[in-house]
């Protein structure tokens, strides 16, 4: 079920898509970065501060890396977005891909290199569902399930917040058109801190769950890539895309390893995902849950 | 006082259309060709040609190729590692399976395959654009590095995976020591040069300008948008491709597909970024940048650490560097968009009017 997780991870991209108009590159360094943080913070309090729990730990390491993933997003804002206002797609696209580079890099060297883990005590035994249905049933993982859980009520409370609160109709505005948006008064800047937070937080979330499942290291980083195709299928600015898109190329990847992979040589989950976006744009270019794109001269 | 035009009268088209219509530009950059192909090879050392001459004339134009494609035609590719990709193993197997096969049109037809690969991989471009484009390249990419990894057949059924490119030969000229190397590209970069700079002057490099700039007033102006884009895709990969014969030929020897993997087109793309996107100038200054910059930190870091009493580790550099280079693209894309290349005009306009300020 990592396609639970590749819709996480694509909920963070399409968060700040669709709200400042950044294709943002960096989320596979932030989910990294986020949960470096994370698992070195609740390794390093118990020797700080004295106490035995592993729950407290946990709780004020989220916390700490959620704060963290927001000076993050305030100096992104700060340091680097509030300078490329206007620009072209490709800038900002850049640019992103340089905040990449410079999170690997501090992450890093902040956190050190190494393989850690992040304990949340999940339950990790496997149960089984529907066995009235089918014979055996379906085997189920309660840590995915758990994932399931958590992904579906982020994408619950986002939806809320963008639907019914000021801020976020303001944040699609902005999203539409940086200028016209400015012009009538949204502050552009604390729009932006406000995203970049959010995202932060998804990247947090997903970072937690995947380095609790696989362990906190480099490879991290590249969850992004493969994250791309789903917000792709799903359409790029659809938050719905990215969970549905998520979990058909989570299951996809699975299927195509166990079916196409002995007959053409195996590996090709890196692939798959791009190449089943990649045919299903050239039938609907928008994505699955796109919005229609309209050109005008 | 350096930079008069005035007094330079044309007085015909020829003349008016040249490359370098100023005289001072044109004996700068016969200059520099000169001193590239002559002056060079005199003063550089073995280190210098293998460690930065060489990958700079090859990622300059592997750049150029990159910058047809992004800078002058609008279409994010980021699957320019993939192309470089095609391109050394279309070289490979070609040298390796046709008998007699002689060095040039092997270089050659690895930018042919390069050429047929990227047309089709430019396919998406033309039912959507932007983003979605940028993502869809990506699947060149993987799809290549899993190929040239697991497919034996395209490593001549190597045992190791990587495949090696001994005695390079042209025309009876054995291609061993470094400074021959260095000429090599030199000569291919000089030539593909002059045709690109000549391209984008073209119809067709106006046809791209105007696709990059806004497809559908193109097309309503009557540009052919398929043809546009697909000439791009065409022309970009042919000369990607053939940089990437280049660096797996010349520069590395033997290589592995990691050499072409997702890094590499990152890199060509920062190239073009830095140096300055639709400028053929700047995909040398860029592709200069990004070479010596890794070789600058690594030397400067640990020199500094001592100097502060801190003993800095590999480890510690490489991150140091991720950081660096992150901070100074994002710094580059905020002081000057354009890239070194609007430097480099900025610089000569200012020449033109000295000492005057205005």
């Amino acid at each position: 079920m990592s396609g639970v997780l590749y819709s996480l991870v694509a909920l963070g991209f399409v968060l700040i898509l669709k709200t400042s108009g950044v294709f943002n590159f960096a989320q596979g360094a932030m989910v990294l970065f986020a949960a470096l943080a994370m698992a070195r913070v609740a390794e390093w309090l118990p020797q700080w501060l004295g106490f035995e729990s592993l729950l407290l730990a946990n709780i004020v390491a989220f916390a700490i890396a959620g704060a963290i993933m927001c000076v993050v997003a305030w100096l992104v804002e700060r340091l680097v977005l509030r300078h490329l206002v206007n620009q072209s797609d490709a800038t900002l696209l850049m640019a992103t891909l340089g905040i990449a580079y410079f999170l690997d890099g501090l992450g890093q060297t902040a956190f050190g290199s190494g393989i850690y883990s992040i304990d949340v005590g999940m339950p990790k035994d496997p149960i089984f569902v529907l066995e009235s249905v089918f014979p055996g049933g379906i085997l189920l993982n309660k840590e995915d399930l758990i994932a399931t859980v958590i992904a579906s009520a982020l994408v619950g409370l986002l939806t809320l917040f963008f639907m019914k609160t000021s801020t976020g109709r303001a944040l699609r505005a902005v999203a539409d058109d940086h200028q016209a948006a400015q012009s009538i008064g949204i502050p552009l800047n604390r729009i932006w801190v406000i995203v970049w937070c959010v995202a932060g937080v998804v990247a947090l979330v997903a970072g937690v769950i995947w380095g609790s499942k696989l362990g906190v290291q480099f490879s991290l980083s590249t969850v992004a890539l493969r994250a791309l195709p789903v917000i792709i299928l799903g359409g790029l600015t659809s938050i719905p895309g990215a969970i549905v898109g998520g979990l058909i190329i989570g299951v996809g990847e699975k299927l195509s390893e166990l079916y196409l992979g002995p007959m053409i040589g195996g590996g090709i989950e890196i692939w798959f995902a791009y190449v089943l976006a990649l045919v299903f744009l050239l039938f609907r270019p928008q994505g699955l849950f796109g919005e229609k794109i309209i050109d005008r001269v | 006082m350096f930079y008069r035009e005035n007094g330079q009268l044309k007085t015909s088209y020829e003349a008016d259309q040249q490359i370098f219509p100023i005289a001072q530009d044109r004996w700068a950059i016969v200059g520099l060709v000169a001193f590239a192909i002559v002056g060079v090879p005199l003063l550089a050392d073995e280190y210098t040609f293998s460690a930065i001459l060489i990958p700079f004339l090859i990622l300059s134009l592997a750049a150029l190729g990159v910058n047809i494609l992004v800078g002058y035609c609008g279409q994010i590719s980021m699957g320019s590692g993939a192309f470089m990709a095609v391109g050394a193993y279309a070289a490979y197997n070609t040298l390796v399976r046709v008998d007699g096969m002689p060095l040039l049109l092997a270089l050659l037809s690895g930018g042919f395959f390069a050429t047929v690969v990227g047309m089709f991989f430019g396919i998406p471009s033309l039912r959507v654009k932007g983003l979605y484009l940028a993502v869809a390249t990506l699947a060149a990419q993987f799809l290549s590095d899993w190929a040239f990894l697991r497919i034996p057949w395209f490593t001549n059924y190597s045992t190791s995976g990587s495949v090696m490119v001994s005695e390079l030969q042209m025309f009876g000229w054995r291609i061993d020591t470094a400074v021959e190397k260095y000429l090599f590209c030199l000569g291919f970069l000089i030539v593909f040069a002059v045709l690109a700079k000549n391209l984008v002057r073209s119809a067709i490099g106006r046809e791209w300008m105007a696709v990059r700039d806004m497809d559908v007033a193109a097309a309503v102006i009557g540009i052919r948008i398929t043809y546009a884009k697909l000439s791009a895709f065409a022309v970009s990969s042919f000369i990607i491709g053939v940089a990437g014969a280049l660096w797996g030929f010349v520069h590395l020897g033997a290589w592995e597909p990691a050499a072409f993997g997702l890094d590499r087109s990152f890199q060509l793309l920062f190239i073009v970024i830095i140096g300055g996107m639709g400028s053929i100038m700047g995909s040398f200054f860029g592709a200069a940048f990004i070479v010596v910059l890794p070789i600058a930190l690594s030397q400067a870091l640990p020199a500094l650490g001592s100097l502060a009493g801190i003993a800095v580790s590999t480890a510690a550099v490489s991150h140091a560097e991720f950081m660096i280079f992150g901070a100074l693209i994002v710094w580059f894309l905020i002081v000057e968009p354009h890239g070194l290349a609007r430097l480099w005009s900025t610089g000569k306009q200012k020449l033109r009017l000295w000492p005057f300020p205005h």
